[in-house]
């Protein structure tokens, strides 16, 4: 605007009308700013951006605060109110994230629960795979490894046991069931993929016994109990013959191993009653085996029987 | 000699650049791309320009871009985005005088003017050193924010223009009258057709 007083009329006509370049008086385009005008305002640009290039800029903070101190409030309350709208992608994304980590992590934490909760299961069923492998090599035959899938009602007073395998893992009736710990029963009968186990402390069990140290043979009859006092009664067939406590009775072993195979483990002397008036000896023996908590199982087969399982061979590998 | 700024403009004017400027401030920094925000106050100043030719252009970028300068996110040597804003509303109200604000008219000179803001932005930047940033980066975030703006002037300068015209509804744009009395047949046809902005 000063430019505009001090400047001469002759130059700048008040109407704002100048003389174009082919001499011819002409209205100055409306809206074009003048020049003074862009170099006043560059100027101010360029005193500005010197004004807060020196000194580190406190000649501006002033005004930054100024305007900072109006425009800051409506900043932040649009912050404030937009921020909700503008982190909904967000939240429906990490929702959709958050939904599915907590479906991974619900499905993790249930099998780590059931890990957890089968974990002394596993380890258990580990060492009776070990032990079962262990009892293949160390009494020389091969095993077909089987499940406990039931066991018979008390009621019944037998005390059986369904196993897993049948027929098609090669198994035959008569055929000794053990485990781990020791000897476990025989086969009663089989269908194609289970099979009824008699075990040893079965009231009507008989299984041909011998004392481990002196090789004196006598009968194991079983009492029909289960569990920790599960007992069996050995009747030697040397009345003579005191077996010293601790002693341990293996099976004794019938023709082509059935019902039992020889020197499977049973149990040991727990105590010696003598019957003067029977003139006989009892022998309480504890057996090795927890009838209770049976598990892994495995059932003497000849070597070479095909089955429908690995079988483990009496080297101890499976086949 | 009409003002520069009658009243009813200067406020739509002051309106329109504080709301862009705290938009661009608070929503649109959510909504970066690359980190790049659509300059909206540069958008106020290309419509302002392109309605009110390139001396009201020139003024107004002035004024938005020293608040741009001083308002409270920014922290660059003041004066920067007031000498950028300046050249985009001057070169808006130049490159607008010769057209007709439609779409396909106003969105080249608004991607112009948004190039021009930003390379006046970046250059006294590099002069300063401001940033120490290359000039590889610069471009880089230079053409992302062109692209941004284009993209946002087609919602930005239409709704600024109604706005000016709205506060002005008797005013016809700057540069139109000479248009009128040079090419009256098609004057006619310009005139029958309606409002410039709708």
């Amino acid at each position: 605007m000063t430019d505009l007083l001090t400047r001469p009329a002759s130059r700048r006509p008040p109407v704002e009308d100048r003389l174009n370049r082919r001499g011819s008086l002409e209205a100055r385009e409306p809206g074009r700013p003048r020049r003074s005008l862009v170099v006043a305002l560059v100027l101010a640009c360029v005193t500005l951006m010197t004004l807060d290039h020196v000194d580190g800029g406190t000649a501006v903070d002033p005004l930054r605060r100024l305007v900072g101190e109006v425009y800051g409030p409506a900043e932040s309350g649009v912050d404030a109110a937009v921020r909700p709208v503008v982190a909904v992608p967000h939240w429906l994304r990490s929702l959709h994230d958050l939904a599915g980590r907590i479906d991974d992590l619900q499905s993790e934490n249930d099998q780590l629960r059931s890990q957890l909760a089968t974990s002394d299961y596993d380890r258990n069923r580990l060492q009776e795979y070990d032990d079962l492998t262990a009892t293949a090599e160390s009494i020389g035959y091969a095993l077909v490894p089987a499940r406990v899938v039931g066991i018979g009602p008390a009621q019944s007073f037998s005390r059986t046991v369904t196993i897993d395998a049948g027929s098609r893992a090669g198994l035959k009736p008569d055929m000794t069931v053990v485990n781990g710990a020791g000897l476990v029963g025989r086969i009663l009968r089989v269908t194609s993929t289970t099979a009824t186990v008699l075990l040893v402390v079965d009231a009507d069990s008989t299984v041909g016994a011998r004392v481990g140290r002196s090789m004196k043979v006598g009968f194991l009859h079983g009492r029909g109990d289960l569990g920790q006092q599960a007992r069996l009664d050995l009747e030697l067939v040397d009345q003579t013959y005191v077996p010293a406590k601790g002693e341990s009775v293996v099976t004794w072993g019938s023709q082509d191993g059935a019902p039992y195979v020889s020197g499977v483990p049973v149990g040991r002397v727990e105590s010696v009653y003598s019957s003067l008036r029977e003139t006989t000896q009892r022998a309480v023996i504890e057996p090795f085996v927890d009838f209770s908590a049976l598990d892994l199982v495995g059932v003497v087969v000849p070597s070479g029987t095909t089955s429908d399982r690995s079988v483990i061979e009496a080297d101890g590998r499976l086949r | 000699m009409s003002p520069l700024f009658p009243v009813p403009r200067l406020v739509a004017a002051l309106a329109a650049v504080s709301v862009a400027l705290v938009l661009q401030a608070s929503l649109f920094s959510h909504l970066t791309v690359q980190g790049v925000v659509p300059d909206l106050v540069l958008l106020v100043v290309v419509a302002t320009g392109l309605v009110h030719g390139s001396e009201v252009g020139l003024v107004l970028g002035f004024g938005a871009g020293l608040l741009l300068d001083l308002a409270p996110p920014a922290d660059h040597y003041a004066g920067r985005w007031a000498l950028a804003l300046m050249a985009v509303g001057y070169v808006a109200g130049r490159l607008g005088s010769s057209g007709h604000p439609r779409v396909s008219q106003w969105l080249p000179v608004a991607a112009a003017a948004s190039f021009v803001g930003t390379s006046v932005f970046a250059l006294t930047g590099l002069v300063l050193r401001d940033p120490a940033v290359g000039v590889g980066e610069l471009l880089r975030v230079e053409t992302v924010a062109v692209a941004l703006d284009v993209a946002l002037a087609l919602v930005v300068v239409p709704l600024t223009m109604r706005l000016f015209a709205k506060v002005e509804p008797h005013r016809v744009l700057a540069f139109t009258p000479r248009k009128r009395v040079e090419r009256a047949p098609r004057a006619q046809a310009t005139l029958t057709r309606g409002p410039r902005d709708a």
